[in-house]
């Protein structure tokens, strides 16, 4: 198991409640873990310990273990974490900070103290896989919205992680720039072999592509399985405050009346199933 | 009635980035959408004076924003803005709401009524203790309604309001805006939300880099290919379209007439 998430609670320093709650998770090599739940459900929390910033820089009540290629979190730096795991968070503008795209992707390099050579082979790379090859000279705040986030993932895919974690990468893009981002974690994932933990409220993308899709609410895991098996409790879903996609609610809709079996259905398999219902 | 009249604004130095738009807001829901970098910002940042137009006018029920302060016409449009969390400083949710009835000089039992109302009116009921850093997006996102809401502005921007909110969250503050709709106020929305639009607005206004393309009903505004302006359909009108279903405004609505012809 790359990731081992063992019995961990965490509230922060001055809150209430546990905002993680005994959460016990196992993440395989190559897996795309898909994280669900409404805002204040934890995700973003969960997604913070991966990499060690919580409890290392963010402090609070931490319990339990976070095992990351067996590291112990509590007992390992956040910069060798981050060499295992890049974190790609929802606004880009507040993860770019250099003059040009060239020195945004560099930066994290020259922090580990790679050779030149090295450095420019891995900025060649990254910059290649996210689809921004001739913009290495370009000011970062003159990016696309869709351009700025893939920048942030090429400086965190510089690193040469083993794990993306991304949290809500797509909630401040417009449609174009959601599509470039999901479409760049769909080919890292598959073609690169790079381990995805990916929060997003685009569900029809976790329906399609993850692998498995755990659902947090009040900071514990409520539901886990196959996007497939998620999918169909609608209710539970709706209740929670998630965003369904659009062919699941109406795929629900004709299961309660009887119409069609599953509710967990994408907009091909639910337009097949309804195309051959009505007979076009 | 606001009035934009061939309103050009050029940044200093930099790009053009309205060119010739002219609209109307009135008492609806009006979807001013375009991609990033299309204008929409610098259009609804005219509405309250934030920005003064380069060339052209914008009149806000009577008054041209060249001859009026950002504070005179705050009272007439609200601006809820994107990513509402950097703007909250009060330490706790009732000082965050009662602040700008404060400023307006309301008396103390009139400032108590309007933060009620609008805590009432976006859900927060009972948060009145809570430190605004506490709450979720969605709350936060809801608090900077409600904020607004208590200076009572016959108009309301709001940017991206939906953004980053859960389903639940989402939910409650479509009924916000469609209230505020129906007590009289008018309402722009800033989004590339398709689904959002779809549900809510009346009327679209699309720009593409700074011109205005198009300014319609909801339902002309889905028969363009939208793939040209760098945005895309809602799902639900996709397959809405593959099985010949025709427009729809919600799940129910096509479940309803997809029965109806199975039926048949």
């Amino acid at each position: 198991m790359l990731i081992r998430v063992e019995d961990l609670s965490f509230r922060y320093s001055r809150a209430k409640d546990y905002s993680l709650k005994n959460i016990n998770l196992k993440v395989r090599k190559g897996e795309f873990l898909g994280i669900l739940g409404a805002s204040g459900s934890g995700k973003s929390t969960l997604c913070l310990t991966f990499n060690g910033i919580i409890p290392h820089s963010i402090k609070g009540e931490f319990r339990g273990d976070v095992y990351v290629k067996g590291y112990n979190t509590k007992e390992t730096s956040v910069a060798k974490l981050s060499t295992i795991v890049g974190l790609v968070l929802q606004n880009p503008d507040s993860q770019l900070f250099n003059m040009t795209v060239e020195e945004e992707v560099a930066f994290g390099l020259e922090n580990l103290g790679l050779d030149p050579e090295e450095i420019r082979r891995r900025m060649k790379w990254a910059l290649r896989i996210t689809g921004l090859e001739g913009l290495e000279n370009e000011f970062p705040p003159n990016l696309s919205g869709g351009q700025k986030q893939r920048l942030a993932i090429a400086s965190v895919l510089a690193m040469k992680p083993e794990i993306l974690v991304l949290d809500e990468p797509t909630s401040q893009l417009d449609p174009l720039g959601k599509e470039q981002v999901l479409s760049l974690v769909t080919l890292l994932n598959k073609e690169q072999g790079i381990t995805i933990i990916l929060v997003e409220h685009n569900t029809e993308y976790l329906l399609s592509f993850a692998d498995r899709v755990i659902v947090l609410d009040k900071g514990e895991i409520i539901l886990e399985g196959k996007p497939k098996q998620v999918f169909e409790e609608v209710d539970v879903l709706v209740r929670l405050g998630i965003r369904v996609p659009a062919s699941v609610r109406i795929a629900h809709e004709f299961k309660k009346r009887g119409i069609l079996e599953k509710a967990a259905l994408n907009e091909k398999e639910l337009i097949n199933r309804l195309k051959t219902l009505i007979k076009i | 009635m606001i009035e934009v009249k061939n309103l050009w604004h050029i940044y200093e130095g930099r790009k053009i980035a309205l060119k010739d738009v002219s609209l109307t807001i009135e008492n609806e829901i009006l979807a001013l959408v375009g991609p990033n970098g299309s204008g929409k910002t610098t259009l609804a940042k005219h509405l309250n004076g934030l920005l003064k137009p380069t060339k052209g006018d914008v009149i806000v029920d009577g008054i041209n924003t060249k001859e009026a302060s950002v504070a005179e016409l705050s009272r007439i449009v609200g601006y809820v803005f994107q990513n509402p969390e950097h703007m909250f400083f009060e330490e706790n949710v009732f000082k965050e709401v009662a602040f700008g009835p404060k400023n307006l000089g309301l008396s103390k039992d009139e400032i108590e009524k309007r933060v009620e109302w609008a805590l009432r009116s976006v859900n927060l009921k009972g948060y009145e203790d809570r430190s605004p850093y506490s709450l979720s997006g969605g709350e936060k996102q809801r608090l900077a309604i409600a904020c607004m809401l208590a200076m009572n502005p016959k108009y309301l921007i709001l940017d991206e309001p939906t953004t980053g909110l859960d389903a639940k969250s989402a939910e409650s503050v479509k009924e916000v805006i469609r209230k505020l709709k129906e007590k009289g106020h008018g309402i722009m929305l800033i989004t590339h939300d398709m689904e959002l639009v779809l549900e809510l607005a009346e009327r679209v206004v699309l720009l593409y880099e700074g011109i205005k393309v198009f300014d319609g009903t909801i339902n002309e505004f889905f028969q363009l290919d939208l793939r040209n302006y760098d945005l895309d359909k809602p799902e639900l009108l996709k397959i809405s379209e593959r099985l010949s279903v025709g427009f729809v405004r919600n799940i129910n609505e096509f479940v309803t007439s997809l029965l109806r012809r199975m039926r048949a």
